[in-house]
This record gives C-alpha cells, sequence and structure tokens, in this order.
C-alpha cells in the first residue's frame, strides 16, 4: 500500500546523533560538505572520510542501509571516475588504445573523487536518518530568523509554515492519489499499457482531480486556521523551544577538531 | 467541471463584505455607544451568541439568501443541536457565528461584541471555536501536540503556558498518550479527537460543532459525541452541533431546525420529534425509535410518540402491550 510508504527517510533510534540538536546537525552537515571539498590530499582526504564513518557508527543505523543511497548513484560515481581517469595526464603511461591513454596519476584522480562522493553522500545521509521532517524544518526556520533584521520576518515564518503544512499534506495526497487511481481504473482507464505519451495523457485524469481537491483542502484548510486565531507571524510565540546540551557541544567540539586535522594534513603534505 | 465552487462560492463573497462593512461598521460603532454597558451586562449574565434578523447571500444577484432573517439567542452552558438538510443553510449559519462569514444584513454579537467588528476578530474567535467536517483538513502539523499547540502559539502564550493548555487539552479528549503520533496514522474519530483538542487549547467558551461526526465511522461518531457532551457537562463549554443525523441531535437540550435558510421550529428535541408534519416537510427522517411509534399511531394504535431514544421507546412499549394484556 502507497499509503504505508514513509516519507522522508527517517529510521527512529536512540543514539546521540538522533538526540543533537537540529540545527547544529544541519549547521554542521554543510560545515562537513565543504571540508570534504577542501580536502585535497589523500592523507586529509582518508582522514575525514574516517571521521564520516566514525559519525555513521554513532548514529546506531547499520551500514547497509546507509549504502542502499550509494547504489543511487553509481553511474554518477562511474562517469566522473571514467572522466577524471580519461583526462589527466602525468605519472607513468598505463594502458593505451587509440587515442585512450590511461595514466597513473589518472587512477588516482578517480579513485579520489570516488571516495569525496562517496562522503559526501554518506554524511548527507547522517542528517536525513536521524532527523524527522518536522525537525528540519524548525531547525530551517531558526537558522534562516537572522533574516528577520532585514524586514523578512513574515517571509521566514511563511516559509516554514509553507514547509509544515506541505510535510503534513504529503501522505494524505498520497492516499489521494491512491484512491483517484482506483476509482479511474474501475472506469477502465489503464495506467500500465501503451507508449510514453499515452502513459502521460493516463496520468491526466487522475492529476486534475488531485489538483481540484487540493485547492478544496485548502481552502477548508485555510477556514480552520482562521478559526484557530492564525494571524501570520504576528504575535506568535512556538511551543517548541531549542537548546543547545552538553551533547550539542561537545559534538561541536569534536567537529572543529576534525576541521582543523584536515586542513592540517593538508597544509603538511 | 463547471459545478466546481470552493467553499461555495465564499471568496467572491468576502471582497463584497468589505465594501458592506465599512457602510454598516459606522452604524454599528454608533449602536454600540450608546447601548454598549447595557447589552454587556445582559450577555454576560445569559446569552453568549445572539443571532439579531441575520440575513447572508452567497450571490446577491441571485437572490436566494443562504440565511435568512435568523434570530436565535444562544444560552451559556447550553446544548444546542441545529437540524438541517444539505443546503438548507446550517453550515452557513456555523460559519457566521464565530465571524468566517460576515452578515450581510442584521448582526451576530459573541459576549456583546459584533463579528462585524475587525478589531474583536482575535476575540471572537477565541470564545467561538469550530470544529469541521473533514478531519484531515483541519490538522495543521504533522505531529499531534504541535497542532494542538497551533492555537495558543497564535494568541501568544509562552511555551510554557502553551505546554500546561496542550496537555489539559489532550487529556480533556483522551489523546494524551498520542501526542508524539502522526495525525495521519490516527483514525477518523482520533484525529477528529485532535481536532477538538486544537479548540480547546485556546479555551473557548463555546464550540460550534459543523458536521464534525458526518465523515466517521459509528465508532469514531460515538466517541466524538462522549466527547462533546463530556464537555458540555463536565467542563460548561457552550455546544452547538450542526449536524443531519437525528439521534445526535436527540441528545441535544435543544433543537433548531433549518430549512430554505429559515429557523422552522425550535425547542427540546421531545417537542420537535413529535410533529411528525415540521420534520418530514423540512426533509428530514425522524429518530428510528420515533418513526416507529409514529408509524403505529398512525396505524390507529394510540400511543406516546414523544420518545426520542431505544430505552424510553421501549418503555412506552412495553406499557402498551402490557395494557392490551390486560385488555
Amino acid at each position: 500500500m502507497i499509503k504505508d510508504v514513509s516519507f522522508g527517510q527517517y529510521i527512529s533510534k536512540n543514539s546521540l546523533i538522533h538526540k543533537l540538536d537540529p540545527r547544529l546537525k544541519l549547521f554542521l552537515l554543510i560545515a562537513y560538505i565543504i571540508f570534504i571539498f577542501l580536502a585535497s590530499n589523500a592523507y586529509s582526504l582518508l582522514f575525514i572520510t574516517a571521521a564520516t564513518f566514525f559519525i555513521l557508527f554513532l548514529s546506531k543505523i547499520s551500514l547497509k542501509t546507509y549504502f542502499k543511497n550509494i547504489r543511487m548513484i553509481i553511474p554518477i560515481i562511474i562517469f566522473t571516475s571514467l572522466l577524471n581517469a580519461l583526462y589527466s595526464g602525468g605519472g607513468t603511461l598505463l594502458f593505451s588504445y587509440g587515442f585512450i591513454k590511461i595514466y597513473t596519476s589518472g587512477i588516482y584522480r578517480a579513485c579520489f573523487m570516488t571516495v569525496r562522493i562517496i562522503s559526501l553522500i554518506l554524511i548527507s545521509s547522517v542528517l536525513s536518518y536521524t532527523t524527522t521532517p518536522t525537525d528540519l524544518t524548525d531547525a530551517i526556520e531558526s537558522l534562516l530568523s537572522p533574516l528577520k533584521y532585514l524586514g523578512l520576518k513574515n517571509a521566514v515564518h511563511t516559509m516554514a509554515m509553507m514547509m509544515t503544512i506541505a510535510l503534513r499534506f504529503i501522505p494524505a495526497l498520497i492516499e489521494e492519489t491512491d484512491k483517484i487511481m482506483s476509482s479511474q481504473k474501475a472506469r477502465g482507464a489503464s495506467m500500465e499499457s501503451g507508449g510514453l505519451i499515452k502513459r502521460i495523457k493516463a496520468l491526466l485524469p487522475i492529476l486534475i482531480p488531485l489538483l481540484i481537491s487540493s485547492i478544496r483542502r485548502s481552502y477548508e484548510l485555510a477556514e480552520a486556521m482562521e478559526s484557530r486565531c492564525y494571524n501570520g507571524a504576528e504575535g506568535r510565540v512556538r511551543m517548541k523551544e531549542m537548546h543547545f546540551i552538553n551533547k550539542d557541544y561537545f559534538s561541536f567540539a569534536f567537529s572543529i577538531v576534525v576541521f582543523s586535522v584536515t586542513i592540517i594534513l593538508n597544509i603538511l603534505f | 467541471m463547471a459545478t466546481l465552487q470552493f467553499g461555495k462560492g465564499i471568496i467572491l463573497k468576502k471582497s463584497n463584505n468589505t465594501i458592506n462593512n465599512s457602510n454598516n461598521n459606522c452604524n454599528n460603532n454608533c449602536n454600540n455607544c450608546n447601548n454598549n454597558g447595557k447589552s454587556t451586562k445582559e450577555n454576560n449574565s445569559q446569552n453568549i451568541i445572539e443571532i439579531k434578523n441575520v440575513s447572508f447571500y452567497y450571490n446577491e444577484t441571485e437572490g436566494l439568501p443562504a440565511v435568512d432573517n435568523v434570530s436565535l439567542n444562544i444560552k451559556r452552558g447550553e446544548f444546542l443541536a441545529v437540524l438541517g438538510h444539505n443546503g438548507s443553510g446550517k453550515s452557513t449559519l456555523a460559519k457566521l457565528l464565530n465571524g468566517l462569514l460576515v452578515p450581510d444584513s442584521g448582526e451576530v454579537l459573541v459576549n456583546g461584541l459584533s463579528t462585524k467588528d475587525e478589531s474583536q476578530s482575535i476575540n471572537i474567535k477565541k470564545t467561538v471555536g469550530m470544529v469541521f467536517q473533514n478531519p484531515d483538513n483541519q490538522i495543521i502539523a504533522s505531529i499531534v501536540e504541535e497542532d494542538v499547540a497551533f492555537g495558543p502559539e497564535n494568541l501568544g502564550f509562552t511555551p510554557k503556558e502553551s505546554r500546561e493548555r496542550v496537555e489539559s487539552a489532550l487529556k480533556a479528549v483522551n489523546m494524551w498518550e498520542f501526542r508524539n503520533k502522526a495525525p495521519h496514522k490516527l483514525s477518523g474519530g482520533q484525529k477528529q479527537r485532535v481536532a477538538i483538542a486544537g479548540v480547546l487549547a485556546m479555551q473557548p467558551e463555546c464550540i460550534v460543532f459543523d458536521e464534525s461526526t458526518a465523515m466517521l465511522d459509528p465508532k469514531g461518531r460515538k466517541e466524538v459525541m462522549d466527547t462533546l457532551l463530556n464537555l458540555n457537562k463536565n467542563n460548561n463549554i457552550t455546544i452547538i452541533l450542526i449536524t443531519h443525523f437525528m439521534e445526535e441531535a436527540a441528545r441535544a437540550k435543544k433543537i433548531a431546525v433549518m430549512n430554505n435558510g429559515k429557523i422552522s421550529a425550535a425547542g427540546t428535541p421531545k417537542n420537535i420529534f413529535s410533529d411528525y408534519k415540521l420534520i418530514t416537510d423540512t426533509g428530514l427522517a425522524l429518530p428510528q425509535p420515533t418513526e416507529l411509534l409514529h408509524t403505529l399511531k398512525e396505524k390507529g394504535i394510540n400511543v406516546d410518540v414523544s420518545a426520542v431514544n431505544t430505552t424510553d421507546c421501549i418503555e412506552v412499549l412495553s406499557k402498551l402491550l402490557l395494557k392490551e394484556k390486560e385488555a
């Protein structure tokens, strides 16, 4: 059943990473991505990759789950590796066939890029596996909140509210799509047969009712929100408060150490 | 597709209203100056909502009003059911009660405040909460407790106060243990109870249920009805139940029957249901026990038709049978 598909990739576990403040996680993720790109030699890259695996280990989610994500980007990895292998000259020639020449430095660069891409995917998965979409929305709202000093308070609030509502309605809309598909099938619509154009055409009788019902839904939702005294960002105080606790400070310090070592390794070698 | 109307064309209506409003407001303000002190005193003692000669048109050019010159007083702590078939104007009346719609003529006073007064809009919505028909379309957040907190958050309560309100509201509807669940994993009745909690967290004096049981299965309907009766009895909250289920209306203290935008009758369930002609004329069906008694009477059996629930009906029938035996 489509209904049971969970949106987002959150996996509930009781781990240090799960309990971290979502704002910190989001911030550190961006920092890790930057430093993975900054790692310019094998030593620093291997170091930050090792740190990434340590974080994966802390999240108590099996490596198998993480590597599922990598399977999807194998084509990208092969493509970048090939490009790098083919287009970098230097070192000794290993293989040549017509215009194709592969040098040792090419192999080195291909391996380097592969490790870099894998680390990027792994560290990003940590965030999506350990943080609920709701927490993520709150984190984004809170990290964007300095924008209110630029007179964008309402814009930030509206964005966050839109994300909250979108997350809330994804399961409802999936369920509705399921129903519409069933009822169109009952009327004799075929969705699995025919060529590409025919299949796209078959989607129309599903999309149009879905669109109409979404508009109707949004109208009802607006009335419900109005009835509950919603007045935009004006005078609104969030119930959920976010505080940094010891775990957060510790993780922050740990990450700073990882970043510094990466830079030092970059300079030394 | 041509018949598609969003919320029965309310969007169109609202723009018209603002023009009307500015005119009406002037009059109102003057009226308020004259009898403000007097009317609020009266209101505080008795009526929570006063509907005075209210008419409302969705589309003025087409002529027919959705609500036609309705007057009704709703007493504090009352449990009122508004009955009517589809299109009788009962949902429109509900939306007029908390200012979602503003009357074209006449006025609605909530605790003495006119719903036409924009500046009192939040106060009125805080006093008169609304629970709608579709539980899915009134839950805003993807976690139960955050959804219930939506009202208090809008009213600007501190996080601590909001938390207390959320807790007491969820406990009042017996949903406290579900506070960390996602709404889409709950049953219809549970979702509707979350929606009720969301309204309760604003601590309203009155809650309007706009066909809130219509989309639920019998179990969910019972859950919602029990919650609603409990709130009326224990928390002394005024309940206005808009419905077309007779069995639900029979549990109210007072019933108003709507037909073609007018209130065609008002009274206790016993009074209303003993008037067979009135009920059938308004396109409604009697509760099954009452229907049975009416049929017996039609067949020439002398029976009291005022019973509105199964227990009363059994009592009447057993008395009748005993009499027959003796004779």
